[in-house]
């Protein structure tokens, strides 16, 4: 498995540049937190990789193959998307909305051992198992979101993109949120995430983008990046730095800068 | 399996109704009457039973429209009507009555002709978008586009007679069908039904919302194709055949999601064969009410549908509270 890589990407919206030349790599085996004010372009990054949108010019290359090279098929295998809004149309059981994620590697009949033993992994690693017989409508919004990102697992992606799949959640369920796309990357796929929360980023993220404006402003360790001086240029406000006792870094943006 | 015991279920009290629709009627043909050398026994060949086979048919591609339309659609209240199709369809039918162009062939092949120009222009409408949005609303223009040629066509009609032929023929009805008008609405309702059974497990995607349907590689514009050709050969064939028969797409995906859950894929089937159920009985009803003449399918069909909603909005309003 090899790096996941936009070149040159650029992309205008009825004449409002979205991206402005992103080019950027993913590694395998890590998380990467996306980060950038709203508007920066972090969602529609995320939909130029998984192949939801086309950019105008630049390339998404996965393995050094162009993206445009591979078919819908192979690309659904290859980078699993969990999008912002959690939505679910109809009220169906838990196991079965996990085992839709088997969609692109699912013959035209049955599914196979392969299908279900992947379905059970992902409600495992997502501790879903216990409700996987009940109806989603009566899933807090906890589980609901656990539920999803099995989802997506259960297609084993080597990529997993999530576009803010923290949001609405309790401090409790972000904290297990974050240890299971840690623990997904330990498997060993490449997992990038759009965040809100600096203090998310400095925790989970081995690697951190910076966007704003459609640009990349910076890319790299959380310490390097999120530093005093960047987070002024790219979010316009100054942050307060500390550590807890147990050694974890937290950012508390304090004032806006002009 | 809960889903393959409601099927064989509902294909039995199918049978069971097709049975009984070919007994009941203003004349009731007993068993013991059913051989050649009884002269009721064409009662039951070349009257009831093409007539219950159509009612069948239409029965089964509404229902089957509507599930699959729900299911795409991701919408409860979405009805095979949406899109523009049925009204398109009985325009052209309307158009062969103002003409008056009455060879029994004609008003079907200028249905299916309606049915295929909306079609057509649908796809125009919508392009290479593949968005659900987009295609309701173009649905919606060509539905009212339609029903106000409609409306045009029976002011404009060039007779009184022609204006209550239009107006009659489109309450819908099964009355007085022959073997002809199967052998022109079967082969259009297979083929229909057979490109939205395509649909099945592409549809469950749809339950998560399009981005995430495309992210697992579903092609929206695929999809949309044997949606609109699905939809508008089953429905456009039924309208052919029976006229505007409202509701059956509607009801029936809700009368067997308790049956069999509401994943779309495992709603189609048992929708296409509760819709023939529901059909062939309401048929059997209408032929074999004391009314004076017969009642309109269409219209019975119309008259079941309010207190339905009446159901839904009440069940929906104990949600609520």
């Amino acid at each position: 498995m090899s790096a996941l890589a936009a070149a040159d990407l650029s992309l205008t919206l009825s004449g409002t540049p979205i991206l402005d030349g992103v080019s950027t790599a993913f590694r395998p085996g890590s998380v990467t937190a996306v980060l950038g004010p709203n508007g920066a372009g972090k969602s529609t990054l995320l939909a130029c990789l998984a192949g939801l949108r086309d950019a105008d010019s630049g390339a998404v290359l996965i393995g050094g193959v162009p993206r445009a090279a591979l078919s819908r098929r192979d690309l659904a295998r290859r980078i699993g998307f969990l999008p912002q809004t959690a939505d679910v149309h109809w009220d169906i059981d838990v196991a079965t909305l996990v085992a839709l994620g088997r969609f692109p590697h699912r013959g035209r009949w049955a599914a196979s051992d392969a299908d279900r033993a992947a379905v059970t992994r992902a409600m495992l690693a997502t501790d879903c198992t216990r409700f996987a017989a009940r109806g989603v409508n009566t899933l807090s919004g906890g589980e609901r979101a656990r539920v999803l990102l099995a989802r997506v697992l259960a297609g084993e992606p080597e990529w997993l993109l999530a576009d803010e799949p923290l949001a609405n959640l309790d401090p409790a369920h972000q904290l297990d949120g974050l240890d299971c796309l840690r623990a997904v990357a330990r498997a060993g796929a490449g997992v990038v995430v759009v965040l809100h929360d600096l203090n998310h980023a400095a925790r989970a993220a081995d690697d951190v983008l910076l966007m704003r404006a459609g640009r990349v402003v910076a890319q790299g360790a959380p310490d390097t990046v999120l530093t005093a001086a960047l987070i002024a240029e790219t979010y316009g406000v100054a942050a307060h730095f500390g550590m807890t006792p147990e050694g974890q870094r937290f950012i508390i943006p304090t004032h806006r800068e002009p | 399996m809960k889903g393959a015991r409601a099927n064989v279920l509902l294909a039995a009290g199918l049978a069971a109704a097709m049975l009984l629709s070919l007994i009941a009627g203003k004349v009731w043909v007993p068993f013991s009457a059913w051989h050649g050398g009884d002269p009721r026994w064409l009662i039951i060949m070349e009257l009831r039973l093409p007539r219950t086979v159509l009612a069948a048919a239409v029965g089964a591609g509404l229902g089957l429209s509507g599930a699959a339309m729900q299911g795409y659609l991701r919408n409860p209240l979405a009805d095979p009507g949406l899109f523009g199709v049925s009204a398109g369809a009985a325009l052209g039918a309307v158009i062969s009555l103002f003409f008056g162009y009455t060879a029994f062939w004609f008003l079907p092949a200028f249905a299916l002709t309606g049915a295929a120009v909306s079609m057509a222009l649908l796809a125009l409408l919508v392009g290479q978008s593949g968005s659900v949005i987009v295609f309701t609303l173009a649905g919606i223009i060509l539905s009212s586009v339609a029903g106000s040629m409609t409306a045009l066509a029976i002011s404009l009609a060039p007779t009184p007679f022609a204006t209550s032929q239009i107006v009659t023929w489109l309450m819908g009805a099964l009355t007085d069908r022959s073997w002809d008008d199967v052998a022109i609405a079967l082969p259009v309702l297979g083929v229909g039904a057979l490109l939205l059974g395509m649909t099945g497990r592409t549809l469950d995607t749809m339950t998560l919302g399009e981005s995430a349907a495309r992210s697992m590689g579903v092609d929206p514009l695929r999809l949309q194709i044997l949606i609109v050709l699905g939809v508008g050969l089953c429905v456009g064939a039924s309208v052919a055949a029976a006229g505007i028969i409202g509701f059956v797409g509607l009801i029936v995906p809700h009368l067997v999601r308790p049956l069999v859950g509401n994943r779309p894929s495992a709603v189609l089937l048992p929708s296409a064969i509760g819709g023939a159920l529901l059909l062939v009985l309401a048929d059997s009803l209408v032929r074999a009410a004391p009314t004076v003449s017969e009642l309109r399918l269409g219209i019975a069909m119309a008259m079941l549908g309010g207190p339905f909603f009446l159901m839904l909005l009440l069940k929906m309003r104990r949600g609520l509270a």
